[in-house]
This record gives C-alpha cells, sequence and structure tokens, in this order.
C-alpha cells in the first residue's frame, strides 16, 4: 500500500476513465491522415443523430466554430492527442469539420521572408 | 477557460494565410526538453508524464538524473504566437526508443530542429543528431547548463558528437525564457543561412 507520502489524489491519481475508452477502444481514426498542425473548421452542419456523440465529440465541435489546428485542440479539451484524432475522425465522416493540411513549412521550401518575419517575431517577445 | 486555445493576440485566427511552423526539440532522456518548452511557450505543454515504472527503471538509465522520477511518454507541445496569421509550434520528440516510432510523424513538414545536449551524457543525443542527418532536417545543437555540470567549450562538444564546422552550437538555461527564445532564434537564423546556399545536387 501507498504510505501518506504516496498518496495520489484528484488529478494526480491519473483519469477516472481511462483515455481510450471515450473511443469505445480504437486506436486508429477513420479516414485519411492528417497532420498535427492542420487546421479544424466547423462546416456548421446539422447534428442529424447527436446520440452517435459522446460529450467529448461536442466540445471539440465548440472549439472548432473558430479555425483551430490539431495539437491546440488536444491541448484545450486536455486528451491525449490519440483519442483526439479519432474523435475529429468520427467528425470528419460524418460530414461535421473540415480538416485542412498546413501550408507546407519545411526548411526546403520556405520562403526566406516567412523566416525573417519567425525571427522579427521571436526577437520581439 | 478552456477555450484559450484559439484565442489569438491582437485578433482572430483567419483560416486562409494562417501559418503554421513546426519545429522539434529532440536530446536524451532527462535533458530538459519538458522545462525548454515550458519556459517559452503560452500554452500548457501537451504531455503525458508517466511515472517511472519498475520496467522503465531498468530502460532509462538515470545516470545524472537522479532525481527525475517521471518521464515524458507522449510529447512535449509548446505555442508560441508571433503575428495573428504566424504561429509557432514547438514538439518535444519522445526521448525513450521504444517511442521513436511518433518522430517521423513530427518530422513531416518541420522547418528544424534543436537538440538539446546535456554535457554529462552528450552520448544520448547521438541517435537525434543521426535522426535529423539522416533526413536532411537543419538543427543546431543547444547544451543545456546544468547545475554541477563539468563546463566544456564548444569546440570539445563539436569534436565529441563530431558535427560539421557550419552547425551553431549554442548554450542554454533551459529554465529561462530569454534562453529558450535565444536557441530558437539561433535555429532559425541557421535556416535562414541554409536557404541562402545553393541546394545539394
Amino acid at each position: 500500500m501507498a504510505s501518506d507520502e504516496e498518496q495520489w489524489l484528484d488529478a494526480q491519481a491519473g483519469p477516472v476513465v481511462r483515455p481510450y475508452t471515450l473511443t469505445q477502444g480504437r486506436t486508429r481514426h477513420a479516414g485519411e491522415a492528417f497532420d498535427l498542425v492542420s487546421t479544424v473548421t466547423t462546416t456548421n452542419s446539422y447534428v442529424s443523430d447527436p446520440s452517435a456523440l459522446g460529450p467529448e465529440h461536442f466540445s471539440v465541435l465548440h472549439l472548432v466554430q473558430r479555425p483551430t489546428t490539431v495539437v491546440d485542440i488536444a491541448s484545450d479539451v486536455n486528451l491525449p492527442l490519440g483519442v483526439v484524432r479519432i474523435l475529429l475522425g468520427d467528425l470528419r465522416e460524418l460530414g461535421l469539420i473540415a480538416i485542412r493540411a498546413p501550408v507546407p513549412m519545411q526548411a526546403r521550401k520556405v520562403d526566406k521572408n516567412t523566416l525573417r518575419e519567425v525571427l522579427h517575431g521571436l526577437r520581439g517577445l | 477557460m478552456a477555450y484559450g486555445g484559439s484565442e489569438l493576440a491582437g485578433g482572430m485566427m483567419t483560416s486562409r494565410g494562417h501559418r503554421a511552423i513546426k519545429i522539434l526539440l529532440a536530446g536524451g532522456f532527462g535533458v530538459g526538453k519538458t522545462t525548454l518548452v515550458g519556459a517559452v511557450s503560452e500554452i500548457r505543454p501537451l504531455r503525458t508524464e508517466e511515472p517511472l515504472t519498475e520496467t522503465s527503471k531498468h530502460t532509462d538509465s538515470t545516470f545524472g538524473v537522479e532525481r527525475k522520477t517521471t518521464t515524458t511518454v507522449a510529447m512535449d507541445f509548446g505555442r508560441i504566437t508571433l503575428r495573428e496569421d504566424l504561429v509557432l509550434y514547438l514538439f518535444g520528440t519522445p526521448g525513450q526508443e521504444r517511442f521513436w516510432f511518433m518522430w517521423d510523424e513530427l518530422a513531416i513538414g518541420a522547418l528544424g530542429a534543436v537538440v538539446l545536449a546535456d554535457t554529462r551524457r552528450l552520448a544520448d543525443c547521438f541517435p537525434a543528431i543521426d535522426y535529423f542527418e539522416r533526413r536532411e532536417i537543419p538543427f543546431i545543437v543547444a547544451l543545456n547548463v546544468f547545475d554541477g555540470a563539468r563546463r566544456y567549450s564548444m569546440e570539445d562538444v563539436r569534436l565529441a558528437l563530431d558535427l560539421d564546422p557550419g552547425l551553431p552550437i549554442v548554450m542554454c538555461d533551459a529554465r529561462s525564457r530569454e534562453s529558450a527564445k535565444d536557441v530558437l532564434i539561433a535555429l532559425v537564423e541557421h535556416v535562414l543561412a541554409q536557404a541562402d546556399e545553393p541546394a545539394l545536387p
């Protein structure tokens, strides 16, 4: 047994529900792969069958009223990235969200003006 | 407030023309990646810190990191809004080899990488250096200066890591926001300098 000093309370004790319970045990999202910094936006479509969605789906839908990146969503809803991706895959299958790939920013392709903007931005922080 | 993540300083994020810059942060276990991301990010890191279990105590050497009782198993994630349409994302790559399957995904579209090194355990960053060299992802080496660690000259480190003469090595204190900023600036300057060079055949 844990001693008094080692007791885990509240958040320290871990989630009450195992994260992948929310996804019915699925670990792979539906449809095409998407980047971590892809932008997710609501399509403002009518949710025809709300019972098909869990509360976490609705949290995500609420967040993406504004275009939001996949990683920002995971940070905001405080769920593991893998779980968030599955939720996003579900919402995309239902046509409720659109996931847009990021503008490519690899070193070899990025334009120098953008790099200078990044430098300027970092120096001004 | 739970929805702060999509709030950007000075206005709304526009769906068109929003540019995301991805920078990777790699290095050995316990080298200070979580600390560095935390020092410079505007939001809390996205991570899964798990207690070191008996099993992982065997696989993770903790020499020089005696006080570490948790390890980052998922990833560190940080965000820095540079302008309303220009956001920098920092991803800490998982330090332990058994999570390396995540690297390839993280590396897609990355602008560059910072390899964080601890002079007490320099060899820990060899795999990261190999990885970025092989993928031709521009990177710099940042030496996290730990209290009580012996100071080495940059040239000693360059020799020990077998780095090209043109590859920047910077000293940093991963706990300091200013220092973490300087590391990122050094990386972007390096990428910009490389962009000026003709592409390799």
